[in-house]
């Protein structure tokens, strides 16, 4: 109802593509965990709210965001310093990504996602011919985000976010100017970046090693990866069957540590098989088709900008984790949007999908 | 803009697809080796769903493994449960999640389990599963005799050492029994500390091991019955030959001694000399048959190959010559003391079956049968899944051979040194064994016998490990409890 009021014209796709994954993925962790079902709907009805509100506040013009984008810029960088402040930063798991306040308790990262498309989004239509130009002072900016991803990498010990972040910033940088020899440079220094912190780092070199060869630990570090996998070939073409599948030993321990949040779909593809499975990635790639249309058909440089960072960033967070899991690449510990347990995940995605929804509104009222 | 774009979308779009055919290849290329892996927590869940069939023995009935249902996180697993605890723990072996499975529980997991499918049992599984039913296993039916098997524990009576009787006619495994032996229902929640309460006067004390089939003991004495089959066998010797008994022999210029030096037997035949178990006559015998020949004849009775069995295979082990832990065929008379071969000792070592076998052959008029220990497998409605055959292993020697042999047993029994065997109404014939192991007081016990009413019934061998006393002091009487619990009627009559 609010969309009708707010966004007529937005694409008509997204909002049920998204009812689709969020009833998946509750529906799984009912499966796996009720009491967790039952906070996950609390947030999803949150992310709802929050979604609602983002239309209705930003329905008129939601542009005007541009005019704020160093406070976005500004914002994504205090939000993900939050987790080391003292006091209210969390480690849990070896990763330091948590704010505690209160009762309450967050990722703020998933919130920065945001905020960095936002600003990068103003930012690159400001600069855009500037940097096309390939002056060396105007990669200044490009290198301070390269220092500050892996400031964040260092900081938080989450390679996950970091690549997330990172990957968002070259594909932006990419849209903007034109030039793959950017993006090919960033991600050479990304690299060269990751490398060295993989020598320092003892948890990011376990990772990886983990990923190249699970089985020489296969009790010890490389279990989790093992079982998942053994978990995803054991639901071989058609699944077990919902409810059906095996995720607890016989004196009714998790096999899999994390099922419900980065495992998520190992379970799905135990339970559904490749049928399932597979369905549920292409609604992630009809999804990321509906997102890159809504770039292509709205006609200004912030909109296109904020919709193909948007999607982007959904696409590559979904590809981290699910290629993580199925050792595509190393994994790293993020959350599959809209699907996994997790309430600053499940918000923040509602919030994306809100920004995708006021630029599909705009791009479709114009046409 | 448009053109990285479209670019972009491409990438992101490609990015879905590469997770699409990850995914493909884990759940389809995959996913057979995936299951069968040993780490593989939810393979060895799925196991504890199914219903997994009974071990029970007929005559007299008794269950030794059923299974205990328990409900864990909604769903029903099946717990396995044996009843008697440790008395026929080494056949049996053990399923559990901890320490996964052996025995026949590893061996016959298929047919217990209701993976031995056909196609036939295939559609009916098929549906059951997409039915969600729980699988039920097949039950196996053993030709252990319960009564005979305690019996053989209690006359083991806390000593290490082995029993193993067998239906010479047939190879069914009457009795194996192995002690230490555990209880099987501590392995899955107290497997270290459970085990290591087990004393026992041995070392190791490894109550784990099927000492039946994977104990390798000194044969001593009880190999003679090898080396006398296989000199008559070869036609050299008869029951009658003459030898002459200086108290010892002489190898390479070494004097090998009798049990008891001061008493030498002089003139005496061959008969004899199994009666009065003479080292020097077996050691004479053995130079002049020579070590190939002795080994062929061993080779012949089963010796130098596992011996076949139901349980799993590397829980049995093969009897021989050892060196260095290996088997070994000596290829030249002088890579082997071949005097003290022939009564049993040099690097000989041998199971408890592999020397019930031998006295089963000689029982059975020369041809030594398979053992076995499963006699039928039922399913879960009551017919017979398989039956198993009596089959021949080989004949190890002519039935005049074993005739001859057989009577020379009888005698050791009626008059030489297992008369402790002896059973009223039963016709039993035996071979004593005491073996040295190169310590003092740390001899292997032995006794070998076949018994019957008329014609023999059961083949035993019995062995006891690191003793003081003589294979006819303390194996004998064993035998002789086993008999009797085996033949009741006739040790009543």
């Amino acid at each position: 109802m609010v969309t009708r009021y707010a966004v007529p014209y937005a694409d008509p796709y997204l909002l049920p593509m998204v009812a689709l994954l969020s009833a998946i993925g509750v529906t799984m962790i009912y499966r796996l965990n009720p009491d967790d079902a039952f906070r996950q709907s609390l947030w999803i009805v949150l992310g709802v709210l929050l979604f609602a509100l983002t239309l209705l506040t930003l329905r008129r013009d939601y542009r005007i965001v541009e005019r704020y984008k160093y406070l976005f810029g500004l914002g994504a960088l205090v939000v993900l310093a939050l987790p080391a402040l003292p006091g209210i930063g969390q480690t849990i798991n070896g990763a330091r990504l948590w704010v505690k306040i209160g009762p309450l308790q967050f990722q703020p990262g998933e919130l920065a996602k945001i905020m960095l498309i936002v600003f990068l989004a103003g930012y690159l239509r400001d600069k855009r011919e500037v940097l096309a130009q390939g002056r060396l002072k105007d990669f200044g900016p490009l290198l301070v985000i390269w220092g500050a991803s892996m400031l964040v990498l260092v900081q938080t010990n989450d390679l996950g976010s970091a690549l997330l972040h990172f990957g968002i910033f070259l594909a932006m940088v990419y849209v903007a100017t034109g030039r793959v020899s950017y993006a090919a440079a960033g991600l050479v220094l990304f690299v060269i970046g990751a490398a060295a912190i993989y020598t320092v780092v003892p948890r990011v070199e376990s990772r990886v090693s983990v990923w190249l060869d699970p089985w020489a630990d296969a009790d010890g570090t490389g279990y989790q990866s093992i079982q998942s996998l053994f978990s995803i070939g054991n639901g071989g073409f058609g699944g077990t069957g919902l409810g059906r599948g095996t995720f607890t030993t016989t004196d009714g321990n998790a096999i899999i540590p994390f099922l419900n949040t980065d495992f998520i779909y190992s379970a799905i593809a135990q339970e559904l098989g490749l049928v399932g499975s597979a369905a549920l990635l292409l609604v992630f790639m009809l999804f990321v088709a509906r997102g890159m249309r809504v770039a292509l058909m709205v006609d200004d440089g912030f909109s296109k900008l904020l919709a193909a960072g948007l999607t982007f960033g959904f696409a590559l967070q979904s590809f981290i984790i699910v290629g993580g899991v199925l050792r595509v690449i190393p994994l790293t510990g993020i959350t599959l949007p809209f699907v996994s347990y997790g309430g600053s995940s499940v918000v923040a995605n509602f919030v994306l999908l809100a920004g995708l929804m006021l630029v599909s509104n705009r791009a479709n009222a114009r046409a | 803009m448009n053109k990285p774009i479209a670019r972009l979308a491409v990438v992101g779009t490609s990015m879905m697809v590469l997770l699409v055919v990850a995914t493909t290849y884990w759940q389809a290329w995959a996913a057979g080796g995936l299951a069968d892996r040993q780490e593989n927590q939810i393979e060895r869940v799925a196991q504890f769903t199914i219903k997994r069939g009974r071990i029970v023995t007929k005559d007299p009935a008794a269950v030794l493994a059923r299974n205990r249902p328990k409900r864990v996180a909604g769903r029903t697993l099946f717990f396995r449960q044996y009843p008697p605890g440790g008395l026929a723990a080494h056949v049996v072996g053990y399923s559990t999640q901890a320490r996964y499975r052996t025995g026949l529980e590893r061996s016959r997991n298929d047919y217990l389990t209701a993976s031995n499918q056909n196609l036939s049992t295939l559609l009916e599984s098929s549906l059951d599963k997409l039915k969600g039913a729980t699988i039920e296993g097949n039950d196996l039916v053993l030709t252990l005799n319960m009564r005979a098997q305690r019996a053989a524990l209690q006359g083991l009576a806390g000593r290490c050492g082995s029993v193993v009787a067998l239906e010479p006619q047939t190879g069914k495994v009457l009795v194996m029994a192995s002690f230490p032996t555990y209880d099987q229902n501590v392995i899955e929640r107290n497997f270290v500390r459970g085990l290591q309460r087990i004393q026992a006067p041995c070392k190791p004390v490894a109550p784990l091991y099927n000492r039946a089939t994977y104990g390798l003991y000194a044969p001593g004495s009880i190999y003679k019955v090898v080396t006398a089959a296989a000199a008559i066998d070869s036609g050299r010797y008869t029951a009658g030959s003459r030898f002459h008994d200086p108290g010892y022999c002489e190898v390479y210029g070494r004097r090998v001694n009798n049990y008891d030096t001061t008493r030498p037997f002089g003139n005496v035949d061959l008969r004899q000399a199994l009666v009065n178990s003479i080292n020097s006559v077996f050691c004479n015998i053995g130079k002049e048959l020579g070590s190939k020949l002795l080994v062929e004849y061993s080779k012949r009775f089963g010796f130098y190959e596992t011996p076949p069995l139901e349980t799993p295979d590397n829980e049995r082990v093969a009897s021989g010559l050892y060196d260095d832990g290996k088997l070994f065929d000596p290829k030249l008379d002088s890579d082997v003391d071949v005097g003290r071969f022939a009564f049993g000792q040099e690097r000989l070592l041998v199971t408890p079956l592999q020397m019930a076998m031998v006295a089963g052959a000689i029982a059975n008029g020369g041809i030594v049968m398979e053992p076995r220990v499963i006699d039928r497998i039922l399913s879960p409605k009551g017919t017979i899944v398989t039956r198993s055959r009596a089959d021949e292993l080989r004949r190890a020697v002519k039935p005049e051979t074993a005739a001859t042999v057989a009577s020379m047993m009888r005698a050791v029994v009626e008059s030489g040194t297992g008369t402790a065997a002896q059973v009223p109404g039963l016709v039993v014939g035996g071979k004593t064994g005491t073996a040295e192991t190169g310590v003092a007081g740390t001899n292997n016990a032995w006794f070998i016998a076949f018994a019957g009413r008329e014609r023999p019934e059961v083949a035993i061998a019995v062995v006891l490990e690191q003793q003081n006393g003589t294979g006819g002091e303390l194996a004998a009487p064993i035998a002789r409890a086993v008999l009797q619990a085996l033949l009741p009627r006739a040790a009543n009559s």
